[in-house]
């Protein structure tokens, strides 16, 4: 009675295993059999934090892919968005990226990681081989670092070191025109804000060798009161501020030093500042804060840019992020590279992006290019401005130089081991 | 930069725009916290609960009143709006959860109070969306800082302080001298006793919760214009808050009031003298009154 139970049992799960093996056996092959569509797969982040973020991400994605589709899709290929949230923990990232290469039989990765993430995704491209682009982490090192980087993953990002010399070099041209001595810094307390710091002040000094930093203040990240932050720089009285601060903790910064009238004692340099997500919420936004440009429409000022930053807030109500500009970027380089390997296949895909430039509303010159070396992005826009409460928010940028950039690059590449 | 640096901490006791600077912005630190943390004690103090979702109330009451800004574009309703919205749902909050913890195991009480964080924070994200929000200043305080003595002063700030002074006052004065403020004492002593008397107790429960979510609100209303709002916000503060009633003494008013301004102020001569170890020590003091003091410095005042 016991042993017939048992061999019930055992004649039922043998029979739904063979049954779960043959639909896992026969599924891939029906799939590619009906149609020729390429699922890409994106993980990305979705809810907690940084979620108007990684939406953005999503958004700029499927508008361009939506775009691709309607010309033809990839190389002929009607594109599938699979596109699922990590909630920013870089364990899930992993975890979901895997699962959407090994079950969910994407055959590219679009990676819309932070940072923390976007390592783990990198070490799923590596295990995995499929070809990936990472579309949201600045962290240099991920390409930058011979240990790091991988043949089949490229980065379509703005990066700190770029946006450090581009900083530094246009800080310490108006430190020397208006004789700011004097300098103070205040930027959020982990590796980001650490790190940003850290090398804009390398290259504001490099630039002006007689700056001097008389105060460094280092709130938490997403602290709610400033006020003796505030207060402790006013005390220090510096020619100039450099602030790392990002998002609702930069509005929250600007809104309780405004009260302090302390953009009148100092000039402010806030690289976060000149992004939409900052921009529209403050509401009593100070004339002349100094920022580099994250995505502005006005910045590259083409015609391109424009049309894009106005389709995207037609189409979801809101303007584009930093992060937007990137992800759309890591679309147009996708197709145009299989373009030139008339191919969907991820390592003649990867072939063809290496040293890639493509026609692109972003590119300081219309253009921006896979640099083939380290697989990453440069010549996208990149420059510094000043403020103003209203539309178009930073009226004038001055553009980064590129050549200057690339030079420095290189030596701190150099001083850093890397090559 | 030195973690000591004991020549500008010195300096700044004897320069005067330091002193009246530094120590303005202490109180504004310590009377924003004083609203919190009043609350969360008073809470304590008669119905024994350690209501860890105080925090979302701060929350629910900047939220409130960014709305009600935004809705009539005056500064006092938004006030009004955050602490009476903050009341209401704290009052439906402990009429139909709470009360159902009252003198159970502290960990089920936690376990109630964090389960509601949670639902709270993802309330909010449903309402107002997950990104962040800012009400900015109203037009009335727009103006530049006051100078006082070479410090720098921002009137809004001076309101603030003067609000919650109030709000001080008024709460010691009513729970001191008042019909209801005696019968809130009694029922904190001996609630049995008190129901015995025929007072309504569950009444007096529901009015001292709605009270401290109150309290919270109008500390998030305050800090509304000056601080952006994200679900979540009330996370920190609920921390601060624990400390200054650890310190203060659970269930006192002057403790938490003694214990808001301490944090304060060590917070903002803190970061002149020791900026990398502000919340250190911050903690410090808190471990300190937990080994040696359990009670804080008023403990056991009000019950």
């Amino acid at each position: 009675m016991t042993a017939a139970g048992k061999s019930g049992i055992n004649r039922r799960a043998t029979l739904a295993l063979m049954g779960a093996g043959a639909m896992s056996v026969a599924a891939p092959w029906v799939a590619r059999a009906q149609a020729k569509t390429i699922k890409i797969g994106m993980p990305t982040i979705l809810s907690g934090r940084v979620a108007q973020l990684g939406t953005s991400s999503r958004n700029a994605v499927l508008m361009e892919v939506e775009k691709l589709n309607a010309a033809g899709g990839l190389v002929g290929r009607p594109i599938e968005m699979v596109i699922r949230d990590s909630k920013g923990q870089p364990q899930e990232a992993a975890r979901v990226a895997r699962e959407l290469v090994n079950t969910d039989g994407c055959e590219l990765i679009i990676d819309g990681e932070a940072s923390s993430g976007s390592f783990a995704v990198q070490e799923v491209a590596r295990d995995l081989g499929v070809l990936c682009i990472h579309t949201c982490s600045e962290a240099s090192s991920l390409t930058a670092d011979p240990k790091q980087r991988i043949p089949n993953a490229f980065r379509s990002v703005r990066q700190g070191i770029h946006d450090s010399i581009a900083g530094g070099s246009y800080a310490a041209a108006i430190a020397k025109a208006k004789g700011l001595k004097k300098w103070a810094t205040c930027s959020p307390d982990y590796a980001y804000g650490r790190d940003t710091t850290a090398e804009f002040v390398t290259y504001l000094k490099h630039f002006a060798p007689d700056v001097e930093i008389i105060s460094e203040t280092w709130p938490k990240l997403f602290q709610p009161d400033y006020t003796e932050i505030i207060t402790r720089i006013l005390q220090a009285k510096p020619q100039a501020l450099y602030s790392a601060l990002w998002g609702g903790d930069l509005t929250s910064y600007i809104d309780q030093a405004n009260i302090y009238a302390m953009f009148g004692q100092m000039e402010v340099f806030a690289v976060n500042m000149a992004d939409y997500t900052a921009l529209t919420v403050v509401k009593n936004l100070p004339k002349g804060i100094h920022s580099g440009n994250r995505y502005i429409k006005t910045f590259p000022a083409t015609p391109e840019n424009a049309a894009w930053g106005d389709a995207y807030r037609a189409k979801y109500k809101e303007y584009p992020t930093n992060w937007s500009w990137q992800n759309a970027t890591a679309v147009m380089l996708l197709n145009e590279a299989a373009k030139k390997a008339n191919s969907t296949d991820g390592k003649k895909i990867a072939d063809a992006l290496r040293g890639l430039t493509i026609k692109c509303p972003f590119g300081a010159d219309g253009t921006v290019t896979m640099r083939a070396e380290d697989q990453t992005l440069i010549g996208y826009a990149i420059g510094w401005g000043t403020t103003i409460p209203n539309e178009p928010y930073v009226p004038d940028v001055k553009a980064g130089d590129w050549k200057q950039i690339l030079a420095l690059e290189a030596e701190w590449k150099k001083s850093k081991g890397y090559t | 930069m030195h973690p000591l640096d004991l020549d500008a901490f010195a300096g700044c006791f004897v320069s005067s725009a330091c002193l009246v600077t530094q120590t303005t912005s202490g109180l504004i630190i310590g009377m924003l916290l004083f609203l919190v943390a009043v609350g969360l004690t008073l809470i304590f103090g008669v119905l024994k609960i350690v209501n860890f979702s105080h925090g979302a109330f701060y929350m629910f009451g900047a939220y409130f009143a960014l709305a009600g800004y935004q809705w009539t574009g005056s500064f006092v309703v938004a006030l009004a709006f955050g602490a009476i919205g903050a009341a209401i749902i704290g009052l439906i909050f402990e009429r139909f959860f709470i009360s159902r913890v009252y003198g159970r195991d502290v960990l089920m009480q936690l376990l109630v109070c964090y389960a509601f964080v949670l639902i709270f924070d993802d309330v909010v994200k449903l309402i107002w969306g997950p990104e962040f929000k800012s009400m900015g200043m109203p037009t009335a305080f727009q103006v530049p800082p006051l100078f006082i003595a070479g410090g720098v002063v921002p009137p809004f700030y001076l309101l603030l302080i003067g609000v919650a002074l109030g709000v001080a006052i008024l709460l010691g004065l009513g729970l001191a001298r008042s019909r209801l403020g005696k019968i809130v004492r009694a029922a904190a002593h001996n609630p049995g006793m008190v129901s015995a008397l025929g007072i309504n107790t569950a009444m007096i429960y529901g009015t001292v919760f709605a009270l401290g979510c109150a309290l919270a609100g109008l500390a998030g209303a305050l800090a509304a214009p000056v601080r952006s709002m994200t679900p979540g916000m009330g996370f920190s503060v609920l921390i601060e808050s624990f400390i200054v009633t650890v310190i203060g003494g659970m269930g006192s008013i002057l403790g938490a009031l003694i214990g808001a301004l301490l944090l304060g102020l060590v917070r903002s001569f803190g970061s002149i003298g020791f900026p990398l170890f502000t919340d250190g020590i911050m903690y410090l003091f808190m471990v300190i009154f937990l080994v040696v003091k359990p009670s804080g410095l008023f403990g056991k005042e009000l019950a």
